[in-house]
């Protein structure tokens, strides 16, 4: 019997579920770009699972340009992080909040 | 024909024991090194579905180079131990059994509908996308969404850059 | 009985990952004697010579000294990843073993091939995949050292492996592209692989068409392992032992191997992409088995000389009588089954080349400075690598309208 498809969505749905508890309670600014990512996983299996429900292509296409979308971002935002971490000499979140009325 | 099931929960409970180690563990480097087996083991789910060029490359970009990225900046960073807050009372009371109701709700709902029990009523499985066929969609269907990526990649690079260097 | 041919993939499968794992563990001990040896004949010393004859039970001596050594943690590091590091590293090296195939596919006992453990169809981009993942193994061990040498020499190595790594996989695209496949044995014995001769006796190797990418591929793969004249983030002049300082007894001797692994894995690839895997330069008649024989009889005859004239006492004179012995059985196996042994033979002898070419480099070159390193890298192979490609992708656009 082959893995029905609504197992994976399930897997994908759990996932997701736990990167946006992830990036809503944790307060390394780190942390929480690692659960965006997480969340972008998450994305990418139901991608792939729907891809194989409907014997389609389309879905591993997006699925290679989520990866590389998730990249470029880790890329920016880490730098960013960076620039962060040197002027406020801090990586909690709570912190960065000079613009707080 | 049971074997596909044992490696589809051993590798789903992998990934989401990563994933829970994600938000419990202290220290940054290893909720990162937990996100790298949460996606290996997704990895891993990507090659029972059928897709081992997406496999592959999940591994070589997501877990061999992003994650590297994430564990340098760590290290550069050197992001000790997270501060401890305290949940609010209302999130740890209403919601979270309010966010368990909306899971048990999504659940039923995906398990009763149309993909889930056609795929479970025993369609053939499709053979697994070669790389050449990717390849022939990629390059002439998808071409400018291709394009524009790689553009936006030089992008990131340069920005990147320019935010990460040290003011002269 | 039974059991063996109801689940003969099951069976089969065992004994070739038993015999991998054996024969690659065996290897990497006797490299580390190889390298010793060849380094030091070339700095007119002898090298190993007590402990075994001619030294050939240092590397059991090396072992037994490994783990007896007094396992010295350091205090207030992450013991997690600390002891995670050098597992990993190990680990990783070897499932890239896993994929190599070392012979045809088409060669079956049981009606399971016997030369891969593994035939995987994308097999060239996972072998990329898993090498990518090594960087975890220099990067943590740097780290959870929880000192500063430790720590530079990691994050250097670990730069260092991110920046070539990307020119070696683009090196290697000219070759898919002449090959049109992602799978190792169809890279070489495939419809586009690289049997036959061009003119009758050159045979159809993919580093005749692709020497540049073959010199790109070589000078990525030596930067990527560490080795000499990339190594200066483990050397021992500049940062005591880089990544590695902190480990000793048997978590250095897992890094030790897993280095060496690296170098048999790219090794391999080598062979296989440029060098054409299994095949024999003669074209594989029959005649071909006596090669071997000749080879090994020659070393046969050089140890009997050596039995009579150099060695000393009794224990290294019988040492060296089961060497002979072990000669002689390699060149019956080689001459009584042909059609398993030689593909085989052709692999290792283009490896053993290989790892001679890597030690050679090692005991002649001065190594490079971090700064120069990284400038090599990105502002010189890559471009090279990049042109290389687009080089090929237009000579085969024109050749293949």
């Amino acid at each position: 019997m082959s893995i029905p498809v609504s197992y994976y969505l399930a897997l994908s749905g759990i996932l997701f579920g736990l990167g946006v508890v992830a990036f809503v309670f944790k307060r390394n600014i780190i942390t929480i770009f690692m659960a965006i990512e997480l969340m972008l996983n998450a994305v990418n299996l139901a991608f792939v699972a729907f891809a194989r429900a409907h014997n389609q292509l389309d879905g591993l296409i997006f699925v290679f340009f989520v990866i590389v979308v998730a990249a470029a971002e880790a890329a920016v935002g880490l730098a960013i992080v960076l620039a962060l971490a040197h002027t406020r000499q801090s990586l909690n979140v709570d912190r960065v909040n000079l613009l707080k009325f | 024909m049971i074997a596909p099931l044992i490696v589809f929960f051993a590798c789903a409970i992998l990934a989401v024991l990563g994933a829970i180690l994600l938000i419990i563990v202290r220290e940054p480097i290893h909720s990162a090194l937990s996100l790298v087996v949460v996606m290996v083991s997704l990895a891993i789910l990507y090659l029972l579905l059928g897709a081992p060029f997406v496999a592959a490359v999940q591994i070589l970009v997501y877990a061999g180079a992003i994650m590297v990225l994430f564990v340098f900046v760590i290290m550069l960073l050197n992001a000790g131990e997270e501060e401890r807050t305290d949940w609010s009372k209302i999130a740890k009371w209403i919601g979270l059994p309010l966010g368990f109701v909306l899971l048990l709700e999504i659940a039923h709902w995906l398990f009763h509908s149309e993909p889930g029990t056609a795929v479970a009523n025993g369609v053939a499985a499709p053979p697994p996308a070669s790389t050449f066929a990717l390849s022939t969609a990629l390059f002439r269907q998808y071409l400018l969404p291709f394009e524009a990526t790689s553009i936006l990649i030089l992008i990131a690079i340069l920005g990147a850059l320019v935010l990460a260097r040290k003011d002269q | 009985m039974e059991f063996i041919s109801q689940h003969p993939v099951l069976v089969v499968s065992l004994v070739k990952i038993a015999l991998t794992l054996f024969v690659v563990m065996t290897a990497l001990a006797y490299l580390t004697w190889f390298e010793r040896k060849v380094v030091a004949r070339m700095q007119s010393r002898w090298g190993p010579y007590y402990v075994g004859a001619h030294g050939l039970l240092q590397p059991l001596a090396d072992g037994v000294k490994f783990l007896f050594k007094e396992d010295v943690t350091p205090p207030s590091s992450d013991i997690v990843t600390y002891l995670l590091a050098p597992f990993l590293a190990l680990v990783l090296a070897l499932t890239a073993i896993a994929l190599i195939p070392i012979g045809p596919p088409d060669v079956t006992v049981l009606g399971q091939p016997v030369f891969a453990v593994s035939n995987v169809s994308i097999g060239l981009i996972f072998l990329f995949s898993i090498t990518s993942l090594g960087v975890y193994g220099v990067a943590l061990a740097g780290w959870s050292s929880n000192s500063k040498y430790p720590l530079m020499g990691g994050l250097r190595s670990s730069a260092q492996m991110i920046s070539y790594e990307v020119s070696l996989t683009l090196s290697v695209v000219g070759v898919l592209l002449l090959a049109g496949t992602l799978n190792l044995s169809d890279i070489v014995s495939g419809p586009n692989g690289q049997t036959g001769y061009w003119l009758h006796f050159i045979p159809k190797w993919n580093v005749f068409p692709q020497i540049v990418g073959f010199l790109c591929y070589i000078t990525a793969a030596i930067a990527e392992t560490n080795r000499v004249p990339f190594d200066l983030p483990e050397a021992e002049t500049e940062l005591v032992a880089g990544f590695h300082t902190e480990y000793s007894s048997f978590k250095f001797a897992m890094f030790f191997m897993a280095e060496y692994a690296n170098m048999i894995t790219v090794s391999c690839l080598a062979t296989i992409l440029f060098f054409g895997g299994w095949l024999s330069p003669f074209g594989g008649g029959e005649w071909e088995k006596f090669i071997p024989v000749l080879i090994f009889g020659a070393l046969a005859v050089y140890c009997l000389y050596d039995i009579a004239t150099e060695l000393q006492s009794i224990i290294h004179k019988l040492q060296f009588t089961i060497v002979v012995g072990l000669f002689l059985a390699l060149a019956a196996v080689c001459f009584f089954f042909p059609q398993y042994a030689m593909p085989p033979f052709w692999f290792i002898l283009k490896i053993g080349i290989f790892m001679f070419f890597y030690v050679w480099a090692r005991g002649t070159l001065p190594r490079f400075r971090y700064d120069q390193l990284m400038s090599f890298g990105w502002k010189l192979l890559l471009p090279v690598s990049l042109a290389n490609l687009v080089v090929t992708a237009v000579v085969w656009l024109v050749m293949h309208p």
